[in-house]
């Protein structure tokens, strides 16, 4: 060089400028030791909880050391899995990377798996044999379920037997199974009792598989066994269903023998009332009930209810200090579990631990939900609401606010609402993941 | 050792870069204090939907080119129903009207804040 000597021109400018001169700071990998004295927060689970909650921590505070912890290279996200159903996406189009996460926010992403977490050693332990030490962790762990509530449904059943409540190869599965069965056949869904991931959901689900039987097995019925005895957005789902597949989709609520006690794998038979009432399907999708994922259960974070209670304002665990609980695994007030909320929730976590870090008082959380269903390619409805911390600390729906779509609007207000479906779904990843 | 012209630019972006920093501790060193304000965690519900920092990438509306009195207007249109909706009525209507200016604020300085 014949001017200025690489060491020179650093020496001018000092490290961090020369560094940032040629556009490498922002997401260095190696931690300086400013960096090494920042707080630290580790991330557990990489959904649209974790992933969200460990980009805005960034956001609010780039100076915080976050790391994100994962078993998969990506997420494929519930939110759109119904629709893969319907033969309106493929697998590709629902699965998120970390690349953002990585690259443009500064995340330290793992892809490890998380054995345990010792709370007062405040270390995380990986499978790779690894160890992470965190001033504050956040799980984000999504749900799993009581394999013990339907006789003769266990994690084995389920591959014969799909759930399909967690994206991925189940989803494939209950696809293969749709795709397989005969013109004329009956699909039997059996969704859960309250509370469980994405209450309209089943709906949802029972629409886009009509909307591929109607164009592919037309003379076909769905028949759905609720263990409940209303679900979500019901009147806008049952006046769609009967415009757009008449006929051909049965709901039964748990009073009339909706509830599934028992399960015969083999001949794809569920039996309710006490055993006197069978139903035998082509295809048999049964969503179990629920409970907080894994890792939260076995670090101590769960009621005996199987979900966990945090402060709902800071999310932190009510009964774990320094740990906070996001995402469907939490109780959080009257907040749906959806990708939504997990969103939210995953902002307002951010900005408590930020202001904790801090040492100021942590912003009053302010929650939306906001729930696009597609009942056909071109019939979108929806359902909405605004969530503040009440005087006793709980999250409350704001009383005259949100509300589902109208009930007799006209047919362009349904095709709006599939456009901003498709819109919202677009949205929400690149919120979360990009 | 002489500088030549070619080194000069380096050395004014490199200070250019230099001052960003300088400007960017100054800013760390704020925040390390700073209260979030009501306006900004409110903010960060719309992005959910209008995209981070309101830059949407979908076919819902962007709102990072409003200015804060046309969000004000255009959220009290909705809560009011003068201006039509699919969904934001029933969102604008959980917000009092001191929750709309905040965000409303926070919102229409994205811009200059470099957003």
């Amino acid at each position: 060089m014949a001017g200025i000597s690489r060491r020179e021109f650093v020496k001018l400018v000092g490290a961090s400028g020369a560094l940032s001169a040629f556009g490498l700071t922002g997401c260095e990998s190696a931690p300086t030791k400013a960096a090494k004295a920042a707080p630290r927060v580790v991330v557990i689970g990489g959904g649209f909880g974790g992933a969200t909650c460990a980009k805005y921590l960034r956001i609010y505070d780039p100076t915080l050391n976050v790391t994100m912890v994962e078993q998969n290279a990506g997420h494929i996200t519930c939110p759109g899995s119904n629709w893969v159903l319907g033969g309106l996406r493929n697998m590709e189009a629902i699965t998120q990377n970390y690349n953002a996460l990585r690259g443009k926010h500064g995340v330290n992403v793992v892809q490890d798996r998380v054995t345990s977490v010792d709370p007062g050693k405040r270390i995380v332990y990986l499978s790779s044999g690894k160890t992470l030490e965190y001033d504050r962790l956040v799980m984000s762990p999504g749900i799993d379920f009581r394999w013990d509530a339907i006789a003769g449904y266990d994690e084995a059943a389920s591959q014969v037997i799909p759930h399909a409540w967690k994206a991925g190869s189940q989803t494939v599965l209950l696809q293969k199974q749709l795709h397989d069965m005969p013109d004329g056949g009956t699909v039997i869904i059996c969704p859960p009792a309250m509370p469980f991931r994405c209450p309209p959901g089943p709906p949802e689900r029972a629409s886009m598989i009509a909307y591929y039987l109607k164009t592919n097995k037309p003379r076909s019925k769905i028949l759905i066994l609720d263990a409940k005895e209303e679900f979500s957005k019901q009147k806008l789902f049952m006046n769609a269903w009967n415009e757009l597949y008449p006929g051909m989709i049965e709901w039964v609520p748990a009073s009339k023998g909706g509830k599934i006690q028992r399960v015969d794998v083999a001949s794809r038979t569920v039996y309710s009332d006490e055993g006197l009432t069978t139903h035998k399907g082509d295809v048999v999708n049964i969503i179990p009930p629920q409970r907080a994922g894994e890792i939260a259960v076995s670090a101590g974070l769960a009621n005996q209810a199987g979900w966990c209670p945090v402060n709902q304002q800071t999310f932190e665990s009510t009964l774990v200090p320094n740990i906070h609980v996001i995402g469907d695994s939490a109780v959080a007030g009257a907040l749906p579990k959806s990708a939504h909320t997990a969103n939210n929730i995953a902002k307002m976590t951010a900005a408590a631990i930020v202001s904790i870090f801090r040492g100021v008082k942590p912003p009053l959380p302010s929650h939306v939900n906001t729930c696009y269903s597609l009942v056909g390619p071109e019939y979108g409805i929806s359902i909405a609401a605004i969530y503040k911390l009440g005087e006793d600390g709980m999250l409350q729906g704001v009383k005259g606010a949100g509300g589902v779509s109208p009930v007799d609007a006209p047919r362009q207000f349904r095709v709006q609402e599939a456009g901003y479906a498709q819109g919202w779904y677009v949205s929400i990843t690149a919120d979360s993941f990009g | 050792m002489a500088i030549t012209w070619k080194h000069e630019k380096v050395v004014v972006a490199a200070l250019m870069g230099a001052v960003g920093l300088l400007s960017t501790a100054a800013q760390a060193q704020d925040s390390q204090t700073q209260v979030i304000s009501r306006g900004e965690v409110i903010a960060t519900t719309c992005y959910t939907c209008h995209g981070t920092y309101g830059a949407s990438p979908s076919s819902i509306p962007k709102i990072n080119d409003l200015s804060t009195e046309r969000m004000i207007s255009t959220l009290q249109g909705f809560r009011s129903g003068q201006r039509a909706s699919t969904i934001m009525s029933r969102h604008v209507s959980g917000y009092s009207d001191e929750e709309i200016v905040e965000v409303a604020t926070y919102i229409g300085n994205l811009q200059k804040r470099g957003k």
